[in-house]
């Protein structure tokens, strides 16, 4: 019998009995995330099924396969989807390359007082907001902006609007979600491993290839992850530096016109998510987060 | 709702047969019941408009530099304003669907999907004492009166015009032309409003060149003209780099060269001009688009006494006068045109305010139904098809 | 040459270069923040310190920001907590769905914006509650919980368990466990986890959109409504500069608490 207090005895009772403990800890979050969040994923992706009725713009809850019909018969939502992905694979690519030298410069050269400098002027950045930088790329990339005035002297125009803005400021914007998370990744390594691998003959480039980049492969997975999801579904930044449609475009356009065509849609970029989660899990990403 | 739906389709038939003859038809359907009389205000009012529509007090928008017409409506009635700007016609109808708000000042292409889809409610105009002074050429438009049932009061109406820089285009540019077949010269620097209604644009361009298509009504299109139209469009893309949708991104783009031609709002160009940007902006001889936004009660309104006591004082001379002359266009009254020309002198002028000509071939926006809005029947093209088309378009 | 020598010369520049990439747009921000010309043109021909002024009498900025302060501080509290009873309650049992519950929990952070702020929506309008701070705060700790878990379940994989029994054999009971050994122990992770959650809400407008309803202005709405009305340009401009020189502070002090090891909670 345990004599004391009530919370002294409500503690070693959750701790003699595991499972009430588990479900203390997980009522909440649990409750939330799977009824709340779930739940209403899954009715948003029911309502795919579902038609609108264009007379009365009401929703009528009948099953249909008419919405991807509708995706199917026209071109232009493969033309989207298509350059959704391939930006976002681009703009993936191009921010691990940029992230890489100065991620391992924090993480192996750096001393530790340039390494926390540097790592509070990576953070920063997040914290001038999304729209504002956008804003500052307009400024960059417009016809008489600051980029075209730079390269006006060597003969040169920059892309103006269009995707290949779209590429660069959304590289622009994750950047900092890329760096960190392989910064944290090539730290982990510890020195002892790079050393024996010099010891063993080999130099740094082969060091790098057969010794860093395995290791570090998970981390650049998981940044992976952030700067593929969020190209993936962003409709702000290509109102705003493109003409083109991107998916969350065409989502985002429907909601309150066709919510089932939308519903639909987006049931893309969700299935391409899941499967590039799975993949990334596999690859033991989520350790590095 | 099976009641809402089948007064709504009857509603449509009216509107045809309404249409086609002079005389109101007869129905033998009720009318949509409206309150008989006003009670006390209720202290709250929420609001769905458009930008610069509701500015000022502490609910209002807060807007550098301009007057505040809020104040004095909340001073003389208690009721509280909050509102809640919309992005845009699409987003305002889904906002009121959450009858959550009490009013919303909706555009032509919004306000027969609110009546049809039973958001908003009818409105007995005898309760609105500055409703009789409204320019008859605001009321009982197809866009806000259904079966002589009046649906709201106008904000105030403008014309989308053609803006050009005047150092790249020349000066005597008056038609369309310039954006569609003309555009060619401008390769990239085209602009466009970015929304489905603006297929009306490009069929009122065909009412012009190709009178065979026998385009009566840019809203009501049926499959041939339609199809005639979206072309007209996919050919305009290919000089188009961005479309605009908020008035700023058309002004910065402007300002900065990467647009030099496109359809635009008086405001647009009153900031530049007032900001030394050389264009001009005209009304082409084709005709154009325009907007007139109807103030509208929720069905759900939960403070409608407030809501009625709003749609009085916004057409209210002063009042009136107030909103126009901050947004750029034209007042809905006599009385509101006289205190506007107290604020600043020519402005009805400007806005062709009392020029029932001028508006001969503006064509305020409307909702595309399947039910032709020119009384042909039900072979016309309906929204969501315009908005899929527009999806198109754009690629 | 030093290869060596080469490699770390390049990484050098290299660094600095992508620092420069980075900070080009936010000294364009700043610039602006100062631009006499409420048209935004380039190059900029005037420099003014008005829009300070009008930033800070404009009401609709302040109160953006303060909500903007409290959706964050309560996405962030509500992330701590439920990010550790989740990591605690994967790290501690085995029961059904544990690998399912960790990758549910990535979920409304991985999926795009658009769709975990419309299911969000749908959620709240279900069940019947008014959109407002409440459910911005909510909508924010969803997709905030699952920084806080990474963190801290990667710290808790890295303690023994057994300094925690040790602990219960000397007579402390759980509460005293958790205050005494456990809490200090992930509380690095609980940090950094919890400054990037904190950002990560300050910052969002796409799920915030969804469900924030009319009552409610976050900054990030506030800029994007703000963003349609001329003069109100440069005041966006001025409150981006305030926070980021307001956030330089908390961001440093974090760091080193840290111990510079980023938001991994390392080191």
């Amino acid at each position: 019998m345990i004599r004391g207090s009530l919370p002294r005895r409500l503690a070693a009772s959750l701790y003699r009995h595991p499972r009430a403990q588990l479900s203390a800890l997980l009522a909440v979050p649990l409750g939330w995330l799977v009824v709340a969040y779930l739940g209403s994923l899954a009715l948003l992706l029911v309502s795919a099924f579902w038609r609108l009725d264009s007379f009365s713009g009401n929703v009528i809850t009948e099953p249909t396969l008419q919405n991807f019909a509708t995706l199917a018969e026209s071109d232009v939502y493969r033309n989207i989807a298509i350059r959704t992905v391939v930006i976002a694979a681009l703009v993936t690519l191009t921010d691990i390359i940029l992230a890489f030298p100065i991620a391992y410069y924090m993480a192996r050269v750096a001393s530790p007082r340039v390494r926390g400098l540097l790592v509070v002027s990576i953070l920063l950045p997040l914290w001038s907001g999304y729209l504002v930088k956008v804003y500052a790329w307009r400024l960059i990339l417009n016809e008489s902006g600051v980029l075209n005035w730079a390269l006006d002297p060597l003969g040169l125009r920059g892309p103006g609007y269009g995707d290949p803005a779209v590429w660069l400021v959304m590289s622009y914007l994750w950047l900092p979600y890329m760096i960190l998370p392989i910064y944290a990744g090539l730290e982990r390594i510890p020195s002892s491993l790079l050393e024996a691998s010099g010891d063993l003959g080999a130099r740094s480039p082969r060091t790098f290839r057969k010794v860093v980049l395995p290791l570090v492969l998970p981390a650049v997975v998981a940044g992976s992850i952030f700067t593929f999801s969020l190209t993936l579904g962003d409709y702000i930044t290509p109102t705003l530096v493109s003409g083109t449609q991107f998916i969350g475009n065409v989502v985002y356009s429907n909601i309150s016109v066709n919510r089932p065509l939308a519903a639909a849609y987006a049931l893309v970029p969700i299935v391409i998510m899941i499967v590039y989660l799975l993949v990334a899990r596999r690859l033991g990403a989520f350790e590095e987060l | 709702m099976r009641i809402r739906r089948m007064s709504a389709l009857v509603a449509v038939i009216a509107l045809v047969i309404g249409a086609c003859s002079s005389t109101p038809g007869t129905t033998t359907k009720p009318k949509p019941s409206v309150p008989a009389s006003l009670g006390a205000g209720e202290g709250e009012l929420k609001l769905v408009a458009w930008t610069n529509y509701v500015v000022g007090g502490t609910g209002g928008e807060t807007v550098e530099g301009a007057p505040d017409w809020v104040t004095p409506f909340e001073d003389a009635t208690g009721c509280k304003v909050t509102v809640k700007v919309g992005g845009g016609s699409s987003e305002m109808v889904e906002l009121m669907k959450t009858g959550e708000y009490d009013g919303v000042s909706a555009s032509g292409d919004a306000t027969l999907r609110l009546i049809a889809g039973g958001d908003v409610a009818a409105v007995n105009t005898d309760l609105i004492p500055n409703y009789k002074n409204v320019f008859a050429g605001l009321k009982n438009q197809s866009y806000n009166t259904v079966d002589g049932v009046s649906y709201g009061v106008p904000h105030g109406r403008g014309a989308n015009l053609l803006m050009f820089r005047t150092d790249v285009v020349p000066e005597t540019t008056d038609s369309w032309n310039v954006v569609f077949e003309g555009g060619d010269k401008y390769k990239g620097k085209v602009t466009a409003y970015d929304y489905e209604i603006y297929i009306a644009d490009a069929a009122v361009y065909l009412m012009a060149t190709k009178p065979d298509l026998k385009i009566t009504n840019p809203y009501a299109l049926d499959a041939t003209q339609f199809k005639a139209a979206v072309d007209l469009l996919k050919a305009q893309r290919a000089n188009i780099t961005t479309y605009w949708s908020a008035a700023q991104a058309e002004i910065d783009a402007f300002t900065s060269g990467d647009m030099v031609v496109g359809t635009t709002w008086q405001y647009q160009a009153n900031v530049l001009e007032a900001a030394k940007v050389p264009i001009k902006a005209v009304k082409p001889k084709e005709g154009t688009t325009g907007w007139s936004d109807t103030w509208m009660i929720s069905s759900k309104a939960k403070h409608p006494n407030c809501m009625y006591k709003w749609m009085d004082y916004i057409i209210s001379p002063v009042a009136n006068a107030t909103v126009t002359v901050w947004f750029g266009e034209a007042p809905v009254s006599n009385e509101a045109c006289a205190e506007a020309e107290k604020q600043s002198p020519g402005h009805c002028d400007i806005f062709h305010a009392t020029d029932e000509t001028y508006f001969k071939d503006v064509w305020y926006w409307n909702t595309p139904s399947k039910e032709c809005l020119d009384g042909r029947g039900p072979i016309c093209t309906e929204f969501s098809e315009w908005t899929k088309a527009w999806t198109e378009i754009k690629g | 040459m030093n290869p060596d020598r080469v490699a770390r010369i390049g990484l050098r520049v290299a660094t600095a270069a992508t620092l420069a990439f980075i900070y080009l747009p936010i000294l364009i921000i700043v610039m602006y923040a100062f631009n006499a010309d409420p048209l935004q043109r380039w190059p900029i021909t005037g420099y003014t310190l008005d829009w300070i002024g009008r930033a800070w009498a404009n009401e609709g900025v302040r109160s953006a920001f303060f909500a903007s302060l409290k959706a964050a501080i309560g996405a962030t509290t509500v992330a701590l907590v439920l990010g550790s009873l989740i990591a605690f309650a994967v790290h501690r049992h085995r029961f059904f769905g544990r690998e399912a519950l960790s990758f549910i929990v990535i979920l409304p952070i991985a999926l795009p914006g658009i769709i975990t702020g419309l299911a969000l929506n749908i959620a709240f309008r279900t069940v019947g509650i008014d959109l407002g701070l409440l459910t911005v705060i909510v909508g924010h700790a969803t997709f905030c919980v699952v920084v806080i878990f990474n963190n801290v379940i990667a710290r808790l994989r890295r303690t023994s368990t057994t300094i925690q029994e040790a602990s219960m054999d000397l007579g402390a009971d759980t509460w005293q466990t958790f205050r005494y050994i456990t809490l200090p122990t992930i509380s690095t992770a609980l940090l950094a986890g919890g400054l990037l959650a904190f950002a990560l809400s300050f910052d969002e407008i796409i799920v915030t959109t969804f469900t924030a309803g009319s009552d409610i202005q976050t900054l990030p709405i506030w800029i994007f409504a703000n963003y349609q009305r001329p003069n109100n340009l440069p005041l966006v401009n001025v409150a981006a500069v305030f926070v980021l020189i307001l956030s330089i502070v908390p961001v440093y002090l974090a760091a080193r608490l840290t111990g510079g090891a980023g938001t991994t909670g390392r080191g």
